[in-house]
Parts: structure tokens; sequence; C-alpha cells
């Protein structure tokens, strides 16, 4: 399969020529895939965010290339502005973004920008509204009375409605209560498995990645340090540790288990995997 | 004796049909670490702006330190006692400059010139930002905001502080460094911390847990008890930390491990134990 | 990036003028001004032109900094340049056309003018550049305490003004973001018509204006709980305090006046 998504030694410099320059990234060659759920890690500083905003084209990069399907995305305007379509972008707290009298047009926003006729955008607004579990009920409220998990929900459904081929998301389970999160994981993973789009997860729970990531790929001091399945990276602790990132506590358990002499294998890092793996020990121990 | 004590508290929001608060007694002893915990919307953070009289109670009373926040003349002892520190870092801040904001609390205060500076000093030193005590607070990072917040309720001299999820904006580092500086506080100088959270991991160094569900305590207890009830919490939409749902789950299934071991190191012990014997 | 430029002009630094209290600052710039209005003659001007560069030289702040803050009054000051070169009609006709007469008089009086204006405004740009906004609005506000008396807001003002300096970045950073979020989401903010472009900001608006009134409102609470109920009984960490220096400085102001006068009686 072709990748969606590829860069091809993407380095940006803030302030260059001054005396603030700051690479925030450097030579990253990357590749996404469709249907692929990919979690992005990495500490604050590291250069994620930076890179996340070359992929649907807000920053232009100091060098190097982002190609989208194929093309360069900043090789005219048009490009550059087409590429927000295809590649949606759901920033940190989104629901600061909202801004229309309805939940209704403020999800409207982004396919009106489309320039798609009325029918199509009512179409894609119930779709993506369905998506995140907003009901037809709210469509006339005004943002601004719903709870902050609706209005997380609602802000993402604004992204979605643009139908994007890749879905990046930053840290959208911020400041959720442990409810509000699942709810949020359960839409994404719902909208991937429903249109096959690659998502990009931003996020600092280890747990959530490992849960739901086809892939991880960690970012330090402005490169990519580990890039694999979860297992493979999973099965890296200390160097993890060392970047300032925690491990899932599954996984920091089977280490601690297997430092007692146990014989848990190094791939563990879900709740599910360990659970089996005790428990065949313990039929084991039972013989 | 208690430094917080609610009697019968009730708390509705004006223009609310429904009740926030719907009786709740809680004695906070003075120099513990208590956490609260509960979902979005169970009350927890309208009882922190109860705790130091920003909101009065429609039923029942506050004392802090003896005193009924309800009382106007006194309104100014109770939030010298009781410190808050809140959750988005930015929106705290008053001024351009740290030390200038850290002196905000005790020159309200009207505290003396000299003693202010000895104060915000030691503040600052306390939460290990005494190096940035000249710079911009908005060049800084999530977690040393905070922790600026933190120092700048710590000049007042407050017998106990109150955090609103604190780090509910922060990244793991950030978060680490503001449980480990008000752990510290309340361990080496004897300050009473309530801190609300809905990390679970925030709570285990904690001397009790309280859990907040729709206005009400549902439980109470030491941290490791709390967390044994797994159904509960379940039920609350609070997750459990995986040692103890491991426990949780090993047990249905016929193992005996005691759902009280908590860190990771305990918990393995307890697997390693039972598989011996 | 958008957060990092600085605000206000103020370039620190550690020299003499830099280290003047700010109130002392304000008063000399008072002073300054009416020192200026006193000259009336060549010799007038060149003494205000004279003090004028030499608190710049100790100030150690670049020339082409002051240019730069002259650059959007420029307008101003060929304006009142031309006016007084054509309605002064003093001394020997020099070119006469229509309405337009130009005397001999009238160019001394241009230049004067011009001159005037451009120290007036080197002066105050002397006090921004040399003086953090925070300890002007302190010293602001010690200055006018005396008009508590009449009931004016002193201290409100004041700390109004410093709230404002504190939110500027924090505002700047918000609208860089949510400008970013709108753009991921097709918005334009670029191109299109006036009107068009005008309601494209509805987008960026309308969430700052919510975020700013949410941030007041959780200000308010954070400011009431560490005590803050006005500025009666209010004590500083900084208490500004007179030092030699500043004695010394309005012993010089009061001799630059004191000597404006003098010239002003001769008439140079």
């Amino acid at each position: 399969m072709d990748a969606v998504i590829k860069t091809e030694k993407l380095t940006h410099t803030y302030s260059a020529g001054t005396p603030f320059e700051k690479t925030a990234i450097r030579d990253i060659d990357v590749e996404f895939y469709p249907g692929e759920l990919t979690a992005v890690i990495g500490h604050t500083g590291s250069g994620k965010s930076t890179f996340m905003q070359h992929l649907n084209g807000l920053l232009a990069p100091t060098a190097g290339r982002v190609l989208v399907d194929g093309q360069d995305i900043f090789a005219t305007k048009e490009a550059t502005r087409d590429v927000r379509f295809k590649v949606g972008l759901v920033f940190q707290y989104p629901e600061y973004q909202l801004f229309e009298e309805t939940v209704y047009k403020d999800i409207a926003f982004g396919p009106k920008n489309m320039k798609l006729s009325e029918a199509e955008v009512d179409e894609r607004v119930r779709e993506a509204a369905g998506f995140v579990g907003i009901g037809e009920e709210l469509f006339e409220k005004s943002p601004l009375e719903l709870s902050g998990g609706q209005k997380r929900r609602i802000a993402i459904a604004g992204v979605i409605a643009m139908r994007p081929r890749v879905l990046i998301l930053d840290e959208p389970t911020a400041g959720l209560d442990p409810g509000g999160c699942e709810e949020i994981i359960g839409n994404i993973l719902e909208y991937r498995a429903r249109t096959g789009s690659a998502v990009l997860l931003v996020t600092h729970s280890m747990d959530d990645a490992a849960r739901i990531a086809d892939r991880l790929v960690v970012f330090h001091e402005g490169s990519i340090a580990m890039d694999g399945t979860p297992e493979e990276v999973f099965s890296r602790p200390a160097e993890l540790t060392a970047m300032g990132l925690d491990v899932p506590q599954s996984a920091a358990i089977a280490q601690a288990l297997r430092e007692r002499g146990a014989d848990i294998p190094g791939s563990i890092y879900t709740l599910e995997q360990l659970k089996a793996a005790v428990a065949a020990l313990g039929k084991e121990a039972a013989r | 004796m208690a430094i917080i004590k609610t009697e019968d508290l009730h708390f509705t929001y004006e223009g609310d049909e429904l009740e926030t608060l719907h009786g709740v007694n809680l004695e906070i002893e003075e120099g513990s670490f208590v956490a609260v915990l509960g979902h979005n919307g169970s009350g927890k953070s309208t009882l922190a702006k109860l705790f130091n009289g920003i909101l009065l109670p429609t039923g029942g009373r506050v004392l802090v330190d003896g005193i009924d926040t309800a009382d106007e003349e006194r309104v100014l002892e109770v939030r010298r006692t009781v410190g808050l520190v809140f959750q988005n870092p930015d929106n705290q801040i008053v001024a351009n400059v740290v030390e200038d904001d850290v002196a905000f609390a005790p020159e309200n205060l009207g505290v003396e010139s000299s003693e202010i500076r000895r104060r915000v000093d030691d503040a600052l030193k306390t939460v290990g930002m005494y190096e940035y005590r000249l710079h911009a607070p908005h060049l800084l990072s999530g977690g040393q905001k905070q922790r600026v917040a933190i120092a700048g309720v710590l000049a007042m001299r407050p017998r106990c502080i109150v955090l609103d999820e604190p780090t509910a904006m922060l990244d793991p580092v950030g978060r680490r460094e503001v449980i480990s500086t008000v752990t510290r506080l309340c361990r080496e100088q004897g300050i009473t911390v309530v801190l609300i959270t809905h990390h679970m991991s925030e709570c285990v160094g904690a001397d009790r847990l309280v859990v907040m569900s729709e206005g009400r305590i549902v439980a109470d207890g030491a941290p490791r008890e709390v967390f044994s009830q797994v159904e509960l919490l379940k039920r609350e939409g609070l997750s459990v930390p995986a040692t103890t749902e491991l426990i949780y789950e090993l047990d249905a299934e016929g193992w005996t491990l005691p759902l009280t071991a908590l860190t990771v190191d305990e918990c393995a012990d307890a697997v390693m134990a039972a598989l011996a014997r | 990036m958008l957060k990092d430029i600085t605000l206000g002009q103020y370039f620190p630094g550690d020299t003499v003028v830099h280290r003047l209290d700010p109130r002392t600052k304000l008063i000399l710039v008072i002073v300054f001004i009416a020192a200026l209005f006193l000259a009336v003659d060549w010799i007038g001007y060149a003494v205000m032109f004279a003090v004028t560069a030499l608190c710049v030289r100790v100030s150690t702040i670049k020339l082409k900094s002051l240019l730069k803050g002259l650059k959007p009054l420029i307008f101003i000051i060929l304006l009142t340049g031309i006016l007084n070169l054509f309605y002064t009609k003093e001394g020997t006709v020099l070119f006469d056309w229509w309405i337009f007469t130009v005397t001999t008089g009238g160019i001394k009086r241009a230049f004067l003018m011009v001159v005037r204006i451009m120290l007036l405004i080197c002066g105050t740009l002397l006090l921004t550049y040399t003086t953090s906004p925070i300890a002007l609005t302190d010293g602001l506000e010690m200055l006018l305490n005396p008009l508590k008396k009449i009931k004016v807001p002193v201290h409100e003002m004041s700390m109004m003004m410093s709230m404002a300096l504190r939110f500027i970045p924090t505002l700047i950073e918000e609208t860089d973001k949510i400008m970013s979020a709108q753009k991921a989401r097709g918005a334009d903010f670029s191109t299109g018509k006036l009107t068009e472009r005008a309601k494209a900001l509805l987008p960026l608006l309308v969430p700052l204006f919510v975020s700013s009134f949410r941030r007041a409102d959780e200000l308010a609470v954070a400011m009431e709980s560490r005590c803050y109920h006005g500025g009666e009984g209010r004590t500083r960490m900084k208490t500004l305090r007179l030092a030699r220096r500043d004695w010394l400085a309005f012993l010089a102001g009061a001799l630059v006046l004191g000597g404006m006068i003098v010239l002003r009686v001769y008439g140079l």
C-alpha cells in the first residue's frame, strides 16, 4: 500500500538567522499508511507539535518536503490550501475554537470552507456528529451551553466533517476524566474502523498508546528516536525512561516480575497480556 | 484538630434548579494529605471553592480553623489559612515577573516590605523556582508556572493548601514536579494538603482518599482500602491502578491476592508469593 | 514566534538613566517639556538639544531606535514645519507665489518648531525606552496617589494597566493558536474583499472573547483567594525609594529649568 503521508528530510528552524535560532525538528523521514493508528509520543519540546503542524501545511519546512498522496504540499499555494482538507488536525483543547451560534453551524464550518453544496454539507455534518455521538437534538443548541466533554467532541466532529484521509489529534483526552477519555478514544477507533483513514494520536498517556495504537513513533530532541509496534517499543523500557517518558503500568509490573525471576515474556504491555501470562504461570505452578 | 470541617454542607449554584452538593460532612485533619477523587461534575471543584469562602454554603456550614466561612468580618483570616491553587496556571498568575507575582498575596495582607521579601524568597526556594524569580511567567513551562502559583499561595503562610486539579493541563514531567512539591510541603513543613484530582496515580501517596459522586461522599479511607473497592470505583467511572486491576482480575479467577498491594513492587511481591505457594 | 516580541519598547539596561526612580523620570519629563516650551531662540534650543543629547548618550540608547520611534510621527512633524513656514510673515520675503509666502523668519520658525517637536518626542521615548512598563505603572500610581482624596480610582487604574501588560503575551499566544486551529478547518484570513475579510475574523474573535471572559472570571477568583480586596491596606514588596542620584537628577532638572527661564527673560 502507498503511504498517504511521507516526509523527506523534514527540518524546521525557528527564528532562523537570529540569536534565538532553534532547530525544532531535523531530517525527519517517515511514512504513514491508510488505516494505521499511530501514537506519537515525546515530552514537551521534543518537536512533535512542530512536526504535526507541517503535515497539513500550517508550518512550512525550513528544509525537506512533505508529500501527501505523493504530492508536495508546498509546491503551489492551492496544494497547501487543499491539504488542510485532506489532513485534518485537531489541536489541543479544541473546544476553545468553537465560535458559531449553533452546534450544527460549527461542525459545518470546515465543509463550507470546502465550497461543498448545501446537501453535501448537511450529509457530512450528520455523519461527523454521528461518529462522536452528538445527537440531532443538540444541533440547534449553542456550543457554549454544553459540557466540556461534549464541546470537545463537537470540535473533533468539525474536523472529521471534512472527511480527512489523515486525522491528527493533539492530546484529545487532555483534562478529561476517565469516562470522558473513554468516549473520545471510542470515537477515534470507530472513525478509523469505518473510514480506513490514517490516524495520528499525539499523547502523553502510555497506557492509551499501549491499548489502541498499531504503531508508536517516539520523538526526542527533534528526531525520531524509536519507531515500531508497541511490543517493539515497550520492550525497551530503559531507553524510554532515559528520555523522560513513562512505560505503561502493565509493562512496569511485568518488568518487576521478571526482575523477581518470574518467566514473563518481554513483549507484554497491556493488562490482558499480563493477566494471561501470570495466569499461565499460576497453572504451571499448580502442576 | 480539624483544619477544615464541613457540617451537612449543601450548595446550589445561583440560577440552578439542582443542588450540586447534598449534605457533605467532612473533617480534614491538620497536617494530613487528603486526595479527593471524582469524575467531572461530581462536585469536587465546588467543594474547593467552599473551603476558603469563595463560595458560601446554601445550607450547613464550613469551618476553617473554627471560623465560619460565612463570617464576612473574618474572610481574610479564612483565605489566609486555606490557600487555593487552580487548574489553569495562566489564569492565576497576576504579575509580569515571577517574584512580583509571589508577593501579591502578602502585599494584599499588608505585610511589611522586608517580611514580604523574606516570604517570597522562602516560598520560591521551597518550590525550587528561586533561580527563576526575575523571569516572565509566560515563558515558563506549565509545571514551572504551577509551582509559581503554589509559591504565590505559600507566601501567605497558609496552614492548608487546596489544589483543584493542578495537573490537569500539564505533561507527565510537570505533573511529577507538582505532585512531588505538594507531597514535600505536607511531609516536611506539616502543611495540610487537599489534592483534588481524577488521576489515580496521584492519590497513591496520600494519607486519605475521599471519593465524591453526584455531590456526595461515596468512599473515604486510606488509599489502599478505597482502591480495593474496585466495583465501586468502576461504577463511578473512575479508573483503578493497573496493579489493583490485575489483582482484582486474578482474584476473580480464584487467586487470593491482597487488594491492598498498591505499588508496582508490592504487586509483584504479592504475585511471586502466591506463585511460591 | 509571535510571543517573542517585546512589548512597550523597553530596552533593558543598567545606566544611570535606567536606574533612576520611575517617579523621578516622570517628573523630569514634565520639567523637560516645560523647559522646552520656554525656549524662544537659537540659544535656548541649543541648550535643550544639548541636554537631550547628553541624556541619550548616557542612556546608551541607540540613535537608530530613537529615529524608529520618530518615524510614525513624521507626518505631524512635517505638517507643523510646513504650516510654520507659510504662516510666519517676518523678515525678508524670499519667495511669493499665490498664497504661499516664504520669509526668512518663516524658515527659522519652522526649523525651530520641528526641532522642538522632535526633542519632545525624544524626551518621552527616552522615558519609555529606559523604564519597564511595570515600573512606569508603579511610578504613575504613586505620583497620582494624592488624587485618591478626590475619589479618583488610582489603584484600580494602575492594577488594570499592569494586568493588561501581564495578559498581552498570553492573549497573543492564544490568538496564534486559535488562528491555526481555524486555518486547519480551512478558514482564510488573508484573501477576499474587505467585508469578507472582516467576516472571516469572526471564527477568531468569538473564541478569543469567550476565552478572555473565562480567564477574567478565573483570575478574579484566584485573586480573591489570595486575599485581594482592593488597594486599601495594601503594602508593596518593592517600595520605591529615592536615592542620591534621584536628588541629583532633580537638581540638574531644576537648573535647566531655571536657566531656560533666564534665557526666556532675555529673549534668547
